[in-house]
This record gives C-alpha cells, sequence and structure tokens, in this order.
C-alpha cells in the first residue's frame, strides 16, 4: 500500500511518517463510516431499539479519536524507534517480490482457473527465489495441485474456481 | 384489519390451487432426457442447525440413503445478508444446472426487506416440498392456557412488556407479529430477533421472552419435555398428525388461531429452485427426483415429526402459487413499514 | 478409571453404569477403526483452511447408512475431534489458524517454532487439548442436568457480559500504546458490521455493493494479517523461515510432558473457564482468548508472554477444546448447534430419526451413553494419533522456504475462496496482507482486532437485544447476581491495568524480584 511512497533521503520512509500516514488512513475510514451511519440511522428507534449505524458509529468514533492522537504522538512527540526506517531498501524489494507474483496469480486465477495458476505460480516462485532446478520446480508445481485438485474436487467435493484446460478434460 | 383479510385471502388461494395440484409430480414420467454429470451443489441460504438447514441436510441423507442420484449432493450454507449471499449466487450461475436452493419466507422478505436485486422470477422454480407451520408457544409454567387468555393478557398489560422471540428481523416470525399486533391494539409485542429457532425455544423455555412463533421441528422436543406450551396454530385447519406427542395431545390437538378468536395465518414455503435458464429436461429431472425423496417413508416421518403441511406442487401452479404468494408478502410488509427504504443497485 | 476418581456417593452410580455400558457399545473393533478413520479426516479438515466439518460428512454420509447410529454418530463426531485438534498445527507451524479458536495459539505457538520447538509446542498444544475435553467429558457425564439449566439461564444481557468480559480479559494486556490497541479493536468492530445487520434486518456499510454483503469473514482477515503478513515479514528479512532447524524426535513428547506438569494452575483455570464457556454457549474463540488472557495476567512471567512461553499455548488450547467438547452438552439437551461442525453432527442425529433436545436423555438413553463414551475413547484415539504425527508436522518446517512459502500461499488463497465462493475475497485476502504487515511493523495489535471481528457482532446483538428488550434501561446490565457478577469482573478485568499498577507500586521491589526469577526460570 504505502511503500512505494518517494523516498525523503536515503531510507524509503521513516516508522514516524508511515504512523502517521496509517492513523490518516484510519480517520479517513471511521469518518466514512461515521457519515454512512448517520445516513442508516444511529439513534433509538422505538420498534427496534439501537438502530443499525449505533454502534458502528461508536466504535468509528473511537476509532477517529484513537488514530488522531496517534497521529499527533508521531507528530509531535516521536520516539527513538520512530526515527528509524520502516523497512529498508533491499527488504522493501523482497516484499514487492512476492506482492506482485502474489497479485498477478490471484488475477489469474480467473482466467485459467486455480489448478493451472498455482502450478505457474509454485513452479516460477522456486525457479526465482530458490534457485532450484526446472525439473524439482515443475514436479512439485505439477504435483501439489494435482493433489489439491484430489482433495477438494473428488474427495471433499468443494468445487474451485477452473480454466479452459479442466473445461477441456471434462469438469 | 385489512391485514387480516389479505392474510386469509392468500390462504384461501392456497387451499384452492393444491386441491388441483397435488399429483403434478407424477407428470414427469418420461424417460429422462438430462441427468446431472458432476456434484450438485444444494444451496442453503441460512445458517447451520435452522429449518431450512435441517430440511436439506435431511434430504441429502435421504438421496444419499436410496441411491436416487448419480452424483452427490453436497450441502452448502450461504446466509450471508439474509440468504442473499445463497441468492444471489444462484442468480449468477445462469445455465448451471448443477445447482439447486431450498427457500424459505426469505426469498420474498430478503429482497423485500433489503432491496437487494434479486426477484424469485429470476430462478427457475422446481418444486414445492411442503408448507411448515407456525405455532403460538409459551412456557408451560406461565398462567397462558389458550391464546385469547394471551391475547387478553398483551392488551391489560403495560405497553411493550410481553416480549416475542423470533428468528432474523422482519422476516416470517416479525410479520405474524405484526398480524398478532391488530388483535391486541392498542398494546405492542416488543420484538426480539435471535440468530436461530432453536435459539429461541430456548430462551423461551429459560424465561427471556414470553412468547414465541416457532416452526413446529423448532419447539416440539421442549413440549414433549414439558417446559413449552403451545397455544395454537397459525393455519386455517387444524393439523392432521393425531399421534401423541405427549401424554395427552397430539399436533391435532392444537386449535387453530382463528378457532381462538385470534384470526391470523401464516405458512412458509420450504420449495426447491434452480439456477435460471434451466431448461425443462433439467427441470423435470429434478422435479422426479424430489418427488421420489417424497415418496420415500423416511421422509414421511420427517413429515410427521415436523409437523409439516404436505402440500406439494410445481410447474404451473408452482408459479402462480408464488406469485399471488409474492404480492402477499409485499402487502404485509409494507404496512408493517419493513420495505427497504432505498433500492441499492 | 472413571469410577476411581468419582466414587464418593451413591448420586454418581447410575452414570457409572450407564457409562459403562456405553463404553460396551463404543468398544468394538470395527468402531475403534471409524474412530481411525474420523480422526485422520478430521485432521485434514483441521490443516486445511479450506475445508470444514461439512466437507467431511458429505463424504462419509452415504457411508454410515450401513451402519448403526451409535456407530454412524461415533464417526462423524470423531471427525470433530480430529478438527479440533488439526486446527493447532498451522497455528504453530505457519501462524495460520485454521479455526478462530486456534488464533490465540499462534501468540506463543508460533514464536516457539521459529526458535525451534515446534515439535514442543504442538505436543503442549495437543495434550491440553486433550486435558481440556477429558475434563469436559467428566463434566458432561457427571452434571449433565444440572449444567444444562445453568445454560437456560442466559438471557441478551448475560451474553453480553460474557461477550463483554472476554474483552475486559484481553484488553490492556497488551504492550504498546494503548491508542493503537483501541484503534485496531475498533478497526476489527468496524470490519465485523459490515453487512446486513440482524437486528434491524437492514444492509449497513456495504456502500452499494454485492461482494460486502455478507461481510467480511473472520477467516479471511485471519488468513491474510496471520498467514500472510507473517509471510511478508519473514520475507523481508531473507528467504527463509526461522526454525528450520526443527527436531523430529519422539522423545520429546515426554520431555515436554515433565515441562507441562508445573503449569497444572494454568490448566486448572483454563479448564474452568472452557467449560463455562462452553455450556452457556459462549463458545470455543472467546473462551481460548479469555483463558489466554487470563494465564498472561497471572502468570509470574507473563511479559514473556508472545515470545514463545508455553504456557501460552496450554492456556488457549485448553480452554478451546474444554469449550469445544462441553458445547455439545446444549445441542444434545436443548438442540442449539454451537458451532457448524455441531450443525452437522445434529443433521446427522436427525436422519436417524433422533431429535435433539431434552429428551434425547431419556429416549435414547442407549445412544447418548455410547456418544459419551466415544468422547473419552474418540479423544484418547485423537491425542494417540496426533502425537505420534509430531515428528512428521515439524518436519514441514525442514522443507525449504522457496517451496514452502508458494504452497502456504496457493492454499491460503483456496481457503480464502472457498469461504463465499468468491474472488473478492481472495482480493481481501491480500489485502488484509499488506495491512498485517503494516501493523506488525507499526505495532498495532493484531489480536484484539481478530478477536472483535470474531465477536464484535456477537457483543452487538447481545447488548442491542438486552437494550430492547429493557426499553433501553442500562441496568439490565445489573439486573440480577449472574449478569451482575460477571460485568463486575469484566470491569475488575478491565481496569487490572490501573490496580495492579498501584499494586506494583506499593510492592515494586517484590515484582521486580518475581520478574527476575521468572527469566531466569527459562
Amino acid at each position: 500500500m504505502h511503500e512505494h511512497e518517494p523516498a525523503s533521503d536515503a531510507t524509503v520512509v521513516s516508522v514516524r511518517a508511515m504512523d502517521i500516514a496509517t492513523a490518516l488512513a484510519l480517520m479517513a475510514l471511521a469518518i466514512i463510516v461515521m457519515l454512512e451511519c448517520v445516513e442508516i440511522g444511529f439513534g433509538w428507534s422505538e420498534a427496534e431499539g439501537p438502530q443499525a449505524g449505533f454502534f458502528p458509529f461508536i466504535v468509528c468514533a473511537a476509532l477517529a479519536f484513537a488514530s488522531l492522537i496517534n497521529a499527533l504522538q508521531a507528530a509531535l512527540f516521536p520516539t527513538e524507534d520512530q526515527h528509524g526506517d520502516f523497512v529498508s531498501i533491499p527488504g522493501l524489494g523482497r516484499v514487492a517480490l512476492v506482492v506482485a507474483p502474489l497479485a498477478a496469480y490471484i488475477f489469474a486465477i480467473g482466467y485459467v482457473g486455480i489448478y493451472v495458476a498455482s502450478a505457474l505460480f509454485i513452479a516460477i516462485f522456486m525457479m526465482a527465489f530458490g534457485k532450484i532446478p526446472l525439473v524439482k520446480s515443475l514436479a512439485v508445481g505439477v504435483g501439489v495441485p494435482l493433489a489439491l485438485f484430489f482433495m477438494f474436487e473428488r474427495w471433499f467435493l468443494v468445487p474451485l474456481p477452473k480454466g479452459p484446460l479442466e473445461a477441456m478434460l471434462g469438469y | 384489519m385489512n391485514m387480516l383479510a389479505v392474510i386469509k385471502s392468500n390462504s384461501l388461494v392456497i387451499g384452492a390451487l393444491t386441491a388441483a395440484v397435488t399429483a403434478t409430480a407424477a407428470l414427469s414420467a418420461p424417460a429422462q432426457a438430462w441427468e446431472p454429470t458432476k456434484p450438485v451443489t444444494f444451496i442453503v441460504p441460512a445458517g447451520t442447525g435452522g429449518g431450512a438447514d435441517q430440511m436439506a441436510r435431511f434430504i441429502q441423507g435421504v438421496i444419499a440413503k436410496n441411491n436416487l442420484m448419480a452424483q452427490p449432493l453436497v450441502v452448502v450454507n450461504k446466509g450471508g445478508g439474509a440468504g442473499a449471499e445463497g441468492f444471489l449466487e444462484v442468480k449468477k450461475g445462469k445455465g448451471e444446472p448443477h445447482t439447486l436452493v431450498i427457500t424459505l419466507s426469505n426469498v420474498f422478505t430478503t429482497p423485500l426487506g433489503t432491496g437487494i436485486p434479486f426477484n424469485w422470477t429470476e430462478l427457475t422454480p422446481v418444486s414445492m416440498l411442503a408448507l411448515d407451520q407456525f405455532v403460538l408457544w409459551v412456557n408451560a409454567s406461565s398462567p397462558y392456557k389458550t391464546a385469547a387468555e394471551y391475547i387478553e393478557a398483551v392488551k391489560a398489560g403495560d405497553e411493550k412488556t410481553f416480549k416475542m422471540g423470533g428468528t432474523g428481523s422482519k422476516q416470517e416470525d416479525q410479520i405474524i407479529t405484526v398480524a398478532l399486533q391488530r388483535t391486541t391494539t392498542p398494546k405492542h409485542f416488543t420484538y426480539l430477533p435471535y440468530q436461530g429457532g432453536g435459539a429461541v425455544a430456548t430462551q423461551l423455555v429459560g424465561g427471556h421472552i414470553t412468547s414465541s412463533v416457532n416452526n413446529p421441528i423448532e419447539a416440539v422436543s421442549h413440549w414433549k419435555a414439558g417446559t413449552l406450551r403451545p397455544l395454537c396454530i397459525f393455519d386455517a385447519e387444524r393439523s392432521a398428525y393425531t399421534q401423541k406427542i405427549t401424554a395427552d395431545m397430539a399436533w391435532s390437538d392444537i386449535p387453530t388461531c382463528k378457532e381462538s378468536g385470534v384470526d391470523v395465518q401464516y405458512q412458509m414455503l420450504r420449495g426447491i429452485f434452480t439456477s435460471p435458464e434451466a431448461t425443462p429436461e433439467q427441470v423435470a429431472y429434478y422435479v422426479d427426483l424430489f418427488a421420489k425423496v417424497m415418496a420415500t417413508d423416511d421422509w414421511k416421518g420427517f413429515m410427521q415429526n415436523g409437523a409439516f403441511n404436505q402440500k406439494t406442487m410445481s410447474g404451473d401452479d408452482f408459479r402462480s402459487w408464488l406469485t399471488a404468494t409474492e404480492d402477499t408478502h409485499r402487502t404485509l410488509m409494507s404496512e408493517a413499514g419493513f420495505l427497504a427504504k432505498k433500492a441499492t443497485n | 478409571m472413571i469410577a476411581g476418581s468419582r466414587g464418593n456417593g451413591g448420586a454418581c452410580v447410575e452414570e457409572i453404569s450407564s457409562l459403562m455400558q456405553g463404553f460396551a457399545v463404543a468398544l468394538t473393533p470395527f468402531n475403534l477403526l471409524l474412530m481411525a478413520i474420523g480422526i485422520t479426516l478430521g485432521v485434514i479438515i483441521g490443516v486445511l483452511p479450506g475445508l470444514g466439518g461439512a466437507n467431511g460428512v458429505a463424504i462419509l454420509l452415504p457411508l454410515t447408512f450401513s451402519m448403526s447410529p451409535t456407530s454412524a454418530i461415533i464417526m462423524l463426531s470423531c471427525i470433530y475431534w480430529g478438527a479440533l485438534f488439526g486446527g493447532a498445527i498451522t497455528s504453530v507451524l505457519f501462524n495460520i489458524p485454521g479455526e478462530p479458536w486456534s488464533v490465540a495459539t499462534t501468540f506463543d505457538g508460533h514464536p516457539m517454532a521459529r526458535q525451534g520447538r515446534a515439535d514442543e509446542a504442538l505436543v503442549a498444544a495437543f495434550t491440553s487439548s486433550f486435558v481440556g475435553a477429558f475434563v469436559a467429558v467428566l463434566m458432561i457425564t457427571f452434571m449433565a442436568p444440572i449444567v444444562a439449566r445453568f445454560a437456560l439461564q442466559f438471557g441478551p444481557a448475560e451474553f453480553f457480559a460474557v461477550f463483554f468480559l472476554t474483552f475486559a480479559s484481553f484488553i490492556g494486556m497488551s504492550k504498546g500504546s494503548p491508542f493503537k490497541v483501541i484503534a485496531a479493536m475498533c478497526l476489527g468492530f468496524a470490519l465485523g458490521a459490515v453487512g446486513l445487520d440482524k437486528m434491524t434486518g437492514t444492509l449497513r456499510l456495504t456502500f452499494g455493493h454485492d461482494e460486502l454483503l455478507s461481510g467480511f469473514d473472520f477467516l479471511i482477515a485471519v488468513i491474510g494479517l496471520f498467514g500472510i503478513g507473517e509471510i511478508l515479514t519473514s520475507i523481508e528479512d531473507g528467504l527463509k523461515f526461522q526454525g528450520a532447524h526443527a527436531k523430529m524426535r519422539l522423545s520429546s513428547v515426554l520431555t515436554t510432558w515433565r515441562k507441562l506438569l508445573p503449569y497444572w494452575a494454568t490448566s486448572i483455570r483454563s479448564c474452568l473457564v472452557g467449560c463455562w464457556m462452553g455450556i452457556t454457549p459462549g463458545g470455543a474463540t472467546p473462551a481460548s482468548f479469555m483463558a489466554y488472557g487470563l494465564a498472561k495476567r497471572f502468570s509470574p512471567n507473563g511479559k514473556n508472554f508472545g515470545k514463545g512461553e508455553i504456557e501460552g499455548v496450554i492456556a488457549p488450547e485448553t480452554a478451546a477444546h474444554a469449550a469445544g467438547t462441553s458445547a455439545l452438552l446444549p445441542m444434545i439437551t436443548l438442540g442449539i448447534p454451537g458451532s457448524p461442525t455441531a450443525a452437522v453432527l445434529l443433521g446427522g442425529l436427525m436422519i436417524w430419526g433422533l431429535q435433539p433436545g431434552p429428551m434425547l436423555f431419556v429416549e435414547q438413553k442407549e445412544f447418548v451413553w455410547g456418544l459419551i463414551a466415544s468422547m473419552y475413547l474418540g479423544n484418547i484415539a485423537g491425542l494417540i494419533i496426533v502425537l505420534t504425527c509430531v515428528p512428521l508436522f515439524a518436519s514441514i518446517l525442514r522443507i525449504p522456504f522457496a517451496i514452502i512459502a508458494p504452497v502456504i500461499l496457493v492454499v491460503c488463497a483456496i481457503g480464502a475462496y472457498t469461504v463465499h465462493n468468491s474472488m473478492f475475497d481472495v482480493w481481501m485476502m491480500l489485502v488484509f496482507g499488506i495491512i498485517g504487515y503494516i501493523f506488525n511493523k507499526l505495532e498495532y495489535p493484531l489480536a484484539p482486532l481478530v478477536l472483535a471481528i470474531v465477536l464484535g457482532d456477537k457483543a452487538e446483538e447481545g447488548f442491542r437485544q438486552a437494550l430492547l428488550s429493557s426499553q433501553g434501561d442500562l441496568s439490565i446490565f445489573f439486573s440480577n447476581w449472574l449478569v451482575g457478577s460477571i460485568m463486575g469482573l469484566g470491569i475488575v478485568l478491565l481496569t487490572w491495568p490501573l490496580i495492579s499498577g498501584l499494586f506494583a507500586m506499593l510492592t515494586r521491589r517484590n515484582a521486580t524480584k518475581l520478574a527476575d526469577s521468572g527469566a531466569a526460570g527459562e
């Protein structure tokens, strides 16, 4: 989410800046929810007691208040830890290298089905990160989805998203 | 008062239709043109443990036990959003015949009450399996022996001191409660919504509420144990089951509410639907399947255990029954002020 | 064995003779085989987040029609025990709790695994589960009628009080900023509120999106926050799971058992919490959180909780299983299922023509006592099976990170998908993963967030039902001794940091001594 904020100096982003950004984001969320609660009603109704928005309104008021304090604390009275780095540049790189393929994997499920996407994801992940030989990567990549296929589709009868390959094989 | 009139006319429609229709299931006898080729998902648009869930799991058992279908039937609970989750899922699966859904009254009340974009006409009706009864229950240690006594007590008591427990909000139990209030004018019940019928019955046994309109199957065990007392049944006729449940009473001994001077009637659909755009062959297969289910002794025992009204229908009769019943619900809910304020699209 | 431990009076004689008949019914070679099958399937179900008890029954149901109801229910209930045991495995190994009641097990179980003590954590978890379940079965055997009456005392106000007590015993114990605790918990409440408001039947906070109709499921939040978040955090430090040097010795069972003995007080307290929460029925999830919170508060090693303290595994596991087991009592006697798996068991009873409810004990004596006997046997069989598999489970951690990580991610994605059959949930899992990663680094505690998602709507429901029933009069929460004492206890626990702070200030010297000896004892 916020990892891609521009670097101010050598560090990517300080803990303090992330703290402020997170608190502000939570505050914004709380305010959106509170507005919605006003819309659906947050008082006492004769027939239904406390209305639907009553409880979310209260918790979001508390959320907004707590986030305000968190933001002020980080902005005005930062602790020693908060001056530190939120994430190192190589660390951020590694995190992005997992998040991006994972997002691509989820995106692919919708098109080729969960089994084919999983096979590709596992094999590529193994080769790219573990420098594991192609044959072994392919074996695990094909074996695991196959085992999952039998477990879910055949034994436990839980249908998972399938793509053109499964359709060709009659599922 | 006109609400009562509507309820009555509704049950008249039911009566008129059923007489003509009970044998419809037999129409589908010709050779099967279609059969399921993979496991059939049986969606329950309600949580686990409720009446619809129990019936669905029972059907699953009957089909498996008697080998009525070559492919397995898999029960899946999709109760989110008062069943909207389940209905939207079936609606989404256009032309996917391997999906069935068992309905309760929420097939009408959920779209009307929440404004979610769904109507039963968007599914393909298969069969009505039965109508579920509602009975007015009080704790056995309370002084009320008849429905009339209880209603008098509500009238005489302070406003809102009598607590009616029910399943969900703006659904069948609350609709009945609102209808009952026409007889307690100017006093009202406090309606307390709970998650499931079993919880409601237990809360009544524990004395946390003063009455409930539980389905027979949800409360029968407590009745047998002598902790709950039935006052009246919300049907036009008394129940047909004469086997003794307690030492001296059978379901048929419970007076109708009308007999007791409380003119309210309501029954709940237990029906089966499949995906939109199912072909006539597919519908015929399922109609036939459920006809076989209903012919088993297990099913008859289940019907008796839950004191169901064994009305069944399918095809056009079922459609016209659904149309009429949806209108009834719309009228009831609009008079009770339960219709969604804004439609979400 | 049972007779020996409880042989002090005529009141128990009838139960014991019924139970012995029950053992006679349950103890056939065929039934023992069914137990083993049930447990094994249950463990698989507990390990894979995409599978639930309902799936297990779907495949076993056709098999059960050729059996007697007792045999069938033995097999089906063993799935239940297996799933209870299995939930702990992924919590300890991968920080992914497959079931809500395993969340608290991750707090100390996973740190133990990271320190290379996965086998110890698993043995502790399984053994504690067994102890909790066993105590609960003893209670069911001898106190069923009393306990069933106690459950009837619980109305909406009492339910709210129970949830209040759970939150109270858990909050205020996290280190770091109290405002971050509040923010995390309120975020959880807000997420839990999305979807249909059950009290008024209106949709809220869905902003017109159908995907949000059924709200944010606990499982998706947990898979994301804990599972994905954990993988992101560990990958930032390099491509490995710490804990690769996990031992694989069966003898660790005995050494761990020896370590468990000194924690008998925690064990008893957790059993009490669990039995009580199972009956009321608050459920296994609040029981595990409450027991963890209490253990942390009363343990001399309290400040080490969350860093791999074995007591932090014992407490939640004991309580969760005591609760999960005693929750079967209201199911049998009142017909209320405490969990989806219990509901499936309930469905099983119906198919054999057994109507759950107060009459089952009277009308189907042989069946009920057979079931109770199978609870003893099923748990013993389960313990033996899972303990022998500990080296196998622990050895999973030896698989290179580059292989196990994508497999975990795939299993997580499947688990998220199966909750509502929706790709939207899989995307939400990723979002929760990133949130979990950020919150971890900023020291926002995840546990209160998850607790609020799991219990928020139930607490809200109890609160609003109670207020509706009292017409807005708050005094309903103190209207009788039961609700009053639970609420009072909650308030004491909530203000405990204040109280103990004062106490510590007065006896500062003693407190430091205690803490020192606790640290030295490690």
